[in-house]
């Protein structure tokens, strides 16, 4: 068995890291999971959360919302609409976040998941500190 | 024949036109690099991104069902046509060979009996078209304010398309843009965005082989607007690496025009300045031999 998997991040802007890991976090939208090599090949998609990747420099972590991960045996790759490394984050960019995250309350459904995110989004806030 | 002080004149003003032109020429040449590393930076999201939901439509085409924005409305009477230009002129036939394009394809569809609706983004496209199918634009998107193109730029243009098809507005949506070649070839290019068309890679079998989380109609739902917004974005930096180097080389050229201009009005003015001077001469000598 591998002990390790390749490990992207893309955003549609750039390409924020692509290395070997040995486990990730991935905050999925039905919840957290961690991704080990010779995992079962899952697609997911991603709330706003944080990414968090043992690599060979020790753990990295990326703040990352809206998208989807791609799991397979031997790699996994998340494509995330907006990403930022952790010590990068500022209060500007998670402003611009929130300012998507708008409840929108048309349909019941639609006001589910908005909320939903709103609130990860809240609850992320907390956790950076800005 | 112009006297010699126009004659100068006219050389110094071609002079300075071939210095605004050259500074043009290499102020696009930067922006050119640096429109290409933006669009080179975005591929790897874009292939990715295509080639999952490659596997996953094709699995909801094979069901025969899935949500309106991949099935499509079941019609294709009223069609969108989203057009994608500069904000600034001054780049060769870039914008005018978008335009020929989305001409051809509207007056097609017109002769087809089908409603035709124009959206566009960039200034230049808007007021070539504005004569011949002012009456069928129905929004404008003004660029001239982003001075580096982000993907909130493309989810915006995506969030008034899709609110749009929402509201029942129309059946099909394409985009024009210009894909980039080279300096010397853009190349004018359809694509349809609504209905979603994503093509599958070649011997990937997606659909059977991952798990999905949510459901898989949960995810198609969620990702089909965001395949909106990245196939528009995807066209906005082919069509900003277009734009910088069909400008690259226009100027180019305009530069090299100004050199042949110069030289051949340098030979005109030196030209006549001899021929004053014979005149002079001549003057003076039958002055002398009259004497």
């Amino acid at each position: 068995m591998a002990d390790t998997m390749q490990f992207d991040l893309v955003s549609p802007e750039r390409k924020l890291a692509s290395f070997a890991a040995s486990e990730v976090l991935i905050p999925g939208s039905e919840g957290d999971m961690t991704a080990m090599p010779d995992h079962m090949p899952v697609i997911t998609t991603l709330r706003p959360g944080i990414v968090r990747a043992k690599g060979p420099d020790g753990d990295q972590e990326f703040v990352v919302s809206g998208g989807f991960a791609e799991v397979t045996a031997t790699s996994l790759s998340v494509l995330a609409e907006q990403a930022m490394p952790r010590g990068d984050v500022t209060a500007e960019f998670m402003d611009a976040l929130a300012a998507e995250f708008t409840v929108d309350q048309t349909t019941p459904e639609m006001l589910d998941t908005t909320a939903k995110s709103a609130a990860d989004l809240a609850a992320l806030r907390v956790e950076l500190g800005v | 024949m112009p006297n010699l002080k126009d004659l100068k004149n006219r050389i110094a003003s071609v002079k300075s036109t071939r210095k605004i032109t050259k500074a043009m020429q290499m102020v696009a040449a930067a922006k050119l690099r640096r429109a290409q590393d933006a669009a080179e930076a975005a591929r790897p999201y874009t292939e990715r991104f295509n080639a999952v939901m490659g596997g996953l439509t094709a699995s909801a085409a094979a069901s025969g069902q899935g949500p309106t924005l991949l099935t499509g409305t079941g019609s294709n009477q009223t069609q969108l046509l989203v057009v994608m230009t500069s904000e600034r002129g001054l780049c060769g036939g870039f914008n005018s060979t978008i335009v020929r394009l989305v001409r051809a394809r509207a007056q097609k569809l017109l002769a087809e009996g089908k409603t035709v609706k124009i959206l566009t983004v960039g200034k230049k496209g808007r007021e070539q078209l504005r004569r011949d199918y002012g009456s069928l634009m129905i929004e404008h998107v003004d660029m001239s304010e982003v001075k580096r193109l982000g993907y909130a730029n493309a989810r915006d243009i995506a969030q008034i398309i899709l609110t749009r098809f929402d509201a029942g507005e129309f059946d099909v949506a394409t985009i024009f843009y210009n894909t980039f070649q080279s300096v010397i070839s853009q190349i004018p290019t359809a694509v349809q965005v609504i209905p979603a068309a994503f093509e599958l890679e070649d011997g990937v079998e997606v659909s059977d082989f991952y798990e999905y989380e949510p459901s898989e109609e949960g995810i198609l739902r969620e990702l089909l607007p965001r395949g909106v917004a990245t196939q528009i974005f995807a066209g906005l930096l082919e069509n900003g690496a277009s734009e910088q180097g069909a400008r690259m080389s226009a100027m180019d050229n305009a530069t090299r025009n100004a050199g042949e201009m110069i030289e051949k009005l340098t030979i005109q003015y030196n030209r006549s300045r001899q021929a004053v001077i014979t005149n002079e001469l001549i003057e003076i000598i039958s002055g002398a031999e009259a004497l």
